[in-house]
């Protein structure tokens, strides 16, 4: 699938704009169809489509006086639509106790994310980044849109005009009149081209905590996520998937499971046999009761020691070499000390609270989609295709998604196309809820790939880091998908790599080369994508090395970052707040590590106890630089969160496998961190007014290294794999 | 026919009594603020109170709890709720929400038995719903500060 299919091309309905106008206008309501042009950060990207495509819809304003954000983002949990409208509100001189949210409709040509489009996505912390200029001017051009509006309503200079709490006042007269009262005016007025926006200095509403705008919901039962969606006449669909990746169905009996109550039809699709019912426990009682026959010959049929020995046995060739810095292998041989390490790491299911599911709808015209949809585009795509429909006619209504993590960004879409396939199935005569379980979602693939890294590294005489010669051997999360284009170069998916080869430490001599392991298992990114493994590696063995030159890990950190100042303000600043360097007694031990994903820089400083082969991590200390702070808090929950996140991939969480067949089906076998394992947590975040970046991901890569850290400096001993085995400190 | 009493209603359901209550709820009766997390009470995101104890839904048949007083989140009430709820969005302690509802539910459960709770008593308590956003830092808080109010 090519990425050009994301953009809906096709002819502009220019009658469209007048339309909403008049039908707003009608409701009384401003909509603003600022069609706000971005060739700077278009053009950077080259793929921002061109040509005038109003309205633009970003921003309804009621006569009420409420003010809607339309959000071109999933919210997973991550403060999406707080951040967004607190763009545009800041522009428009929002009350924000009147600022609302509502998703935005699936539409590349309007809501296309600026830095991976031409397509609507979210992912990538990119959401802040991308629409950092965007929504602004959409603030500033309503505005702008008002004061004229006013101005001319009143006979009085725009000049003498301001907005603030959502009213509109002419400062010479004290005349007042609030932004519902002023909309149907104000849609009448010429949208700007050219919006100045408010220098730091004169933000309210930037940089401060606001209450977020999906807490009522979420916290009284009314939010509403895909699994809560109903239609009329609804069946609800699960599917008997194969036990082993790259399985078929061979045959099926469904004598047993057409006799139980509620079961309404039994079809097969092609990820295995959907038994449709007429609610979630009928279908799945008829799901244990199906009979499938697999056909196992094209499977993975292999153990996890088995697939690991393969990978040793790859790493003895040489792998596709990634651009490399100097030359590593002189640099070795000149190395007073070397340390050479294997390090492991499992498959991972996302494992989001809500399983995945999602409803469709067919009509004559086109589908109808409810769903926790991350990148809507290419839903649209695949359902599409399977449906033999042009994109456009999927109607996506993306829903509250109960956590994601990477999940519900899937490079095939896997679950709306089984959505498309199973309402095809049946001809489309219902709609159809399919649900995955619990057990679906651990067993369904789609993991963060099994990853083995080898390092040899070696400090000069000096203490100087000489050679870093780094091998990786995982499956490629991006080829064989649409998204290959994006992130393989010269044969290397980046993904594998990022946080190695890019580096921002000044490693001088650094080789770094991959290997693509072949499995049926699907793959997929997870929370911070590869940095979840490289930064493991890096920033322990950085510890390993300091060690051995006898040097303070901070110390040496510093030394590496002095070209990037921004950065080694980070490590200070976890140093300071963490009381590094101060005894933590006995039994105790405090690690360092720092990482930069998705342009945000994170240090954490873990503090554990280690008592017989029992770890208690009982404090983090974190600082971030994620350029402004659009809402703080969020930014401190989303490193609180990935802390909480994190800790359990650093403690236990592992897919195994035996004959091919995953070992762990539920959170018994693999549990996410509980209440009890939280360590207090301190975030601190550096005061900036440089343009946002990530913040959703970048928490997660630092956590078990620095957790890894502590443990070595309490008991001297190097963990070189997760989930931690801490048997050897019985 | 079996008779639930669901947030002060009588309803009267044509289900078998193996039914789990938490799919009575949310597909018979549209009670969607239950949440469905693990089907086999290790995650807490389908919490109810059953005659005021908290009870994981998934794994209660409706027949057994056919004549008992269920309430689920959209329809808790008094002062420890209240307090709850405020609390929560106070220090908005949501991330995707998915199982706040449960969180919220357990912890009205505990500060009805407990009106000072410690950290460990939270702990405990709480020990039985999984926040994958990993919230628990702010759920510890906002547990505490609905303490103090209610003082």
């Amino acid at each position: 699938m090519s990425t050009s299919n994301f953009s809906n091309s096709g002819a502009v309905d220019n009658s469209r704009r007048d339309f909403l106008k008049s039908a707003a206008a009608a409701a009384g309501a401003f909509i603003i169809g600022t069609y706000v042009s971005f060739p700077d950060v278009a053009g950077a990207q080259g793929g921002f489509p061109q040509g005038p495509y109003d309205p633009n819809l970003f921003l309804r304003i009621g006569a009420d006086n409420s003010v809607t954000v339309l959000s071109k983002h999933f919210e997973m949990g991550q403060g999406v639509t707080t951040g967004l409208a607190t763009m545009v509100a800041e522009e428009l001189g929002a009350d924000w106790s009147g600022v609302r949210f509502e998703f935005a409709a699936a539409d590349a040509r309007i809501y296309n994310n600026l830095l991976f489009g031409p397509l609507m996505g979210t992912g990538g912390s990119s959401s802040m980044a991308e629409s950092w200029e965007q929504m602004r001017k959409v603030g500033a051009a309503a505005r702008m849109m008002f004061i004229a509006a006013a101005a001319a309503k009143w006979n009085v200079p725009g000049s003498e005009i301001t907005v603030e709490k959502s009213v509109v006042t002419h400062t010479r007269s004290g005349r007042k009149a609030n932004l519902g009262e002023l909309a149907v005016d104000a849609m009448h007025m010429p949208v700007p081209k050219d919006v100045a926006l408010k220098p730091a200095k004169d933000w309210n509403l930037i940089g401060t905590k606001l209450p977020r705008l999906d807490t009522p919901g979420k916290t009284t039962g009314k939010a509403i996520f895909a699994l809560d969606m109903t239609r009329p006449g609804m069946l609800t669909a699960v599917i008997k998937r194969p036990d082993r990746f790259g399985a078929k169905v061979a045959s099926f009996d469904s004598t047993e499971t057409k006799k139980i109550d509620g079961v309404v039809d039994v079809v097969q699709v092609p990820a295995g046999v959907a038994v449709l019912a007429k609610d979630t426990w009928s279908a799945i009682r008829g799901r244990e009761a199906l009979k499938v026959t697999w056909d196992d010959s094209g499977a993975e049929k292999r153990s996890t020691a088995e697939m690991l020995e393969s990978y040793r046995q790859m790493m003895k060739q040489p792998g596709i070499s990634a651009e490399g810095r100097g030359d590593a292998a002189a640099g070795l041989a000149r190395a007073a000390k070397t340390v050479e390490a294997e390090y492991t790491f499992p498959f991972l299911a996302h494992a989001p609270m809500e399983p995945m599911n999602g409803v469709i709808e067919l009509r004559s015209d086109g589908a109808e989609i409810w769903s926790g949809s991350q990148l809507q585009s290419l839903d649209q795509m695949v359902a599409a295709q399977i449906l033999g429909m042009k994109p456009e006619q999927i109607k996506i209504n993306t829903l509250l998604g109960g956590g994601s993590f990477g999940r519900r960004a899937s490079t095939t879409a896997d679950w709306t196309a089984e959505m498309a396939q199973v309402v095809k199935a049946i001809g489309g005569r219902a709609p159809v809820h399919v649900v995955w379980t619990r057990e679906d979602d651990i067993r369904g693939g789609f993991y963060r790939p099994m990853v083995m890294h080898r390092v040899k590294a070696g400090i000069d005489a000096s203490g100087q880091i000489s050679g870093w010669q780094h091998t990786v051997v995982s499956k490629s999360i991006f080829k064989g998908t649409g998204l290959e284009a994006m992130a393989v170069k010269g044969g290397v998916d980046n993904s594998t790599i990022e946080g190695i080869a890019d580096t921002p430490y000044s490693l001088a001599n650094l080789a770094v080369d991959v290997h693509d392991a072949e499995t049926p298992i699907t793959v997929l990114w997870f929370r911070s994508v590869g940095n979840t493994h490289t930064a493991y590696v890096m920033e322990t063995m950085m510890d390993e090395l300091a060690h051995l030159a006898g040097k303070d890990p901070v110390a040496l950190r510093l030394a590496l970052l002095t070209k990037q100042p921004r950065y080694a303000e980070v490590v200070r600043l976890a140093a300071e707040k963490s009381g590094w360097g101060q005894s933590t007694g006995s039994g105790r031990g405090r690690g360092f590590a720092f990482h930069h994903s998705f342009n945000t820089s994170v240090a954490m400083v873990a503090d554990v106890s280690v008592n017989q082969a029992k770890l208690k991590v009982e404090r983090i200390v974190a600082a971030v630089d994620c350029g402004v702070a659009i809402d703080p808090d969020v930014v401190t929950a989303q490193i609180e969160g990935a802390i909480g996140f994190a800790l359990s991939i650093a403690l236990r969480n592992q897919l195994t496998f035996k004959d091919g067949r995953v070992e762990q089906s539920n959170f018994d076998d693999y549990e996410p961190t509980r209440m009890r394992e939280m360590p207090k947590v301190e975030v601190h975040i550096v005061k900036s007014t440089e343009r946002p970046t990530g913040i959703g991901e970048p928490g997660v890569p630092p956590l078990a290294p620095a957790i890894a850290n502590a443990i070595a400096a309490a008991t001297g001993k190097r963990l070189r794999a997760l989930p931690f085995d801490l048997s050897a400190f019985a | 026919m079996i008779t639930l009493k669901v947030n002060g209603e009588s309803h009267e359901l044509d289900v078998s009594p193996e039914m789990p209550l938490l799919w009575a709820l949310r597909d018979r009766l549209h009670l969607t603020g239950t949440k469905f997390g693990c089907g086999r009470a290790m995650c807490g995101a389908c919490t109810v109170h059953i005659d005021g104890e908290a009870a994981r839904s998934c794994s209660i048949m409706v027949g057994e709890a056919a004549g008992k007083t269920i309430t689920t989140i959209e329809a808790i009430s008094g002062k420890v709720a209240e307090a709850v709820t405020s609390a929560w969005q106070r220090l908005d302690v949501v991330q995707c929400g998915y199982c706040q509802s449960g969180q919220i539910m357990s912890a009205i459960v505990l500060l009805n038995g407990n009106k000072t709770p410690t950290d460990e008593d939270i702990d405990l308590s709480m020990e039985g719903n999984i926040c994958r956003c990993g919230t628990y830092v702010r759920i510890r808080h906002a547990i505490h500060e609905a303490a103090k109010s209610l003082a």
